[in-house]
């Protein structure tokens, strides 16, 4: 039986602002198996990335966790000492950023940074090393690899940079790859192209991933679950195809409703007025209803609970989940 | 009958001389090659590409912001191509640009009504401070942003409020034309949607002439009346929306669109995954056909010979030997 790989329970994080304390990710669970992609999605300021920053106990200074479990194959990372967690990084869990050119050292050769990998974890060097190095920039799909391997980053273009960051991050073969908005910097015809190469990859080797994202378009073609966050919170959570089909929360069916469809001619868009609440002291009730069209007293009040459809776990926390949009 | 152009291009070509080391030459950059268009008065035209596609590069020559190399362009009644200040300062008054990140094109340190009367200031065009302020309150409202925000600093101000003010600050001065550039790309989804319905309200109220520029094939077909799809420098395909949309010609086109939409994709022979690699440096592009190192049906002829501009039918037009 299919095992789950990560299992995070009621991660909350708190970020120190001068306004004062954010709940950045509130309450949030989700479990993921292996060889699964879950796609996180949320507009910015969501909490998607500081949930993944909570999950490799990375957040920045102003950044704590305040509450809940992050269960990785059975052991909570959060009670990992940093020591610990910096053995469990990059060997058992990847991590590709948006920006190639922010995560790769301009100084040193391609050839170089992959192998640090290499020496770092599995302890390698001299021809066992570079054969390695190869063997990995070959799977992450870079042409003609050994005459690069003495290349700086500023000779690759965006997309070939991004699969110097996927080869690092894959080459000791992690169990799971958190991708946060890994193709957001590139062009369209590069995008599907690094998101192609991470699920052949993750084929070849059963990884799970995180892959963060705003565009739901990647989403459609690329994951097997999804978790949409909305102002801290998982709002609804399902198989994609579950999720896209039959929405249930008002916020997701909005969002998919705010998409241009290239075949239809529309003459206005679905928009979702006003924006998401501050997280220093969000309302009381469903942290959508300041926004939603169907929104009563009850929805302003109280938080809604989850309402299950019984379908691969298709759930959403919305009072109005049946109810169709005016 | 035909539609008075607006805005008219003429076998625009911009070259950019690449500083060379200290003992190379400097070598030629094509950026733009011998592009035409033309945008009838309110329409909106759409000009798609990748990064290095020269979409920038033709919006600055028509905002009269870079001297083209060769070719004309017309706003209106203004000769922008021969690029004269007595010419151009004609320009600002027809003709406002919209930037893609909101956060970067407003001045942290200005308030929202000194940012959006600053046009006004340059121009001179009111006599008093009061009229100033009426003006700018009158804008505010017609991009939706309460009077109040006047008073704001942009950081207190959302992504898309910030954008509202862009879109403020260019209409001031009552332009008759707008240049978008990538105006949503930097926005969240739910947002995206508001500013491209605000785009279309007020071109609507206004009657005024677009030029969108976008990577996003999804946003040009909702708010454009005529696409041009550019690669390298050149049109590869160029015609109304409906044409563009339903009936895409050039393998590269198809492909933008099957990359956009998966519904759309379902309809097309030329797949999103059928295109390999990356936009050539425009330093060294390929000879014959500029996309056929990339184009999954690409023949002999396509690598040695370049495609002639034609026209399929009426007002499309594509460059490519398998049509």
């Amino acid at each position: 039986m299919n095992e789950d790989l990560l299992k995070v329970e009621n991660l909350t994080t708190y970020l120190a602002s001068r306004a004062g304390i954010v709940t950045a990710v509130d309450d949030v669970s989700f479990s993921l198996k292996r060889n699964r992609t879950l796609a996180l999605v949320g507009e910015s300021g969501s909490g998607k990335s500081m949930t993944c920053l909570s999950i490799e106990n990375l957040l920045p200074q102003n950044g704590k966790v305040a509450g809940g479990r992050v269960l990785f194959k059975g052991e909570d990372l959060l009670k990992k000492s940093s020591k610990e967690m910096e053995k469990i990084r990059g060997r058992e869990i990847g991590m590709i950023l948006q920006d190639p050119m922010t995560s790769l050292n301009p100084l040193f050769t391609i050839g170089h940074q992959v192998g640090e990998v290499f020496r770092y974890h599995k302890n390698l060097r001299g021809e066992a090393l570079k054969k390695a190095v190869i063997e990995v920039l070959e799977k992450a799909q870079i042409p003609a690899v050994a005459e690069r391997l003495n290349s700086y980053p500023h000779e690759f273009s965006g997309g070939m940079r991004q699969r110097v960051a996927i080869a690092i991050n894959v080459a000791c073969g992690p169990d799971l790859l958190i991708a946060d908005e890994p193709t957001t910097a590139l062009d369209v015809t590069v995008q599907l192209q690094i998101l192609r190469v991470l699920r052949e990859l993750q084929q070849s080797s059963g990884m799970s991933m995180i892959l963060v994202t705003h565009d739901l378009n990647l989403v459609e073609r690329f994951a097997d679950e999804v978790a949409i966050m909305y102002a801290g919170k998982i709002v609804e959570q399902g198989s994609v195809k579950e999720v896209f089909t039959r929405p249930m929360h008002v916020y997701t069916r909005s969002l998919l409703a705010a998409i241009p469809r290239l075949d239809e001619k529309v003459d206005r868009l679905r928009t979702v007025p006003g924006q998401p609440p501050s997280l220093i002291n969000p309302p009381p009730g469903c942290r959508f209803a300041v926004r939603c069209t169907l929104a009563d007293d009850k929805c302003r009040t109280e938080y809604p609970d989850w309402t299950k459809d019984g379908k691969q776990g298709h759930q959403a926390t919305c009072w109005k989940a049946g109810e169709a949009i005016k | 009958m035909k539609k008075t152009p607006y805005i008219s291009v003429k076998n625009l070509t911009k070259i950019f001389q690449i500083k060379g080391g200290l003992f190379s030459a400097s070598r030629p950059l094509r950026a733009v090659n011998n592009v035409s268009f033309d945008i009838p008065v309110g329409e909106t035209f759409g000009l798609v590409g990748e990064s290095g596609s020269g979409k920038s590069t033709i919006a600055k020559m028509v905002m009269g912001a870079l001297q083209p190399t060769e070719g004309k362009v017309r706003v209106s009644d203004v000769d922008v191509g021969i690029f004269e200040q007595s010419e151009l300062s004609r320009l600002c008054r027809l003709l406002q640009p919209v930037f893609q990140d909101p956060y970067s094109s407003l001045d942290p340190s200005m308030r929202i009504s000194s940012i959006i009367d600053e046009p006004l200031r340059v121009q001179r065009l009111c006599k008093s401070a009061a009229e100033r302020k009426e003006k700018v309150a009158e804008v505010l409202d017609q991009v939706g942003l309460p009077p109040d925000s006047a008073r704001r600093f942009p950081n207190e101000m959302s992504g898309g409020q910030r954008q509202r003010v862009a879109i403020a600050r260019s209409l001031v001065i009552n332009p008759q034309c707008l240049v978008l550039d990538e105006p949503v790309s930097a926005l969240d989804v739910s947002v995206q949607a508001q500013i491209l319905n605000l785009l279309k309200d007020i071109q609507d109220k206004n009657a005024l002439t677009y030029l969108l520029i976008s990577h996003d094939f999804a946003v040009v077909s909702f708010i454009c009346t005529q696409i041009g799809v550019l690669y390298l420098g050149e049109f590869m395909e160029l015609g109304s929306r409906d044409d563009i949309i339903h009936n895409a010609q050039h393998p590269y086109t198809k492909a933008l669109i099957a990359t956009a939409d998966p519904a759309a994709e379902r309809r097309l022979d030329i797949k999103a995954a059928d295109i390999k690699g990356e936009i050539p440096s425009p330093m060294s592009p390929p000879g014959g056909c500029p996309f056929h190192p990339r184009c999954p049906v690409a023949t002999e002829r396509c690598k040695s010979e370049k495609p002639l501009w034609r026209e399929v039918e009426k007002g499309h037009m594509v460059a490519c030997h398998l049509v």
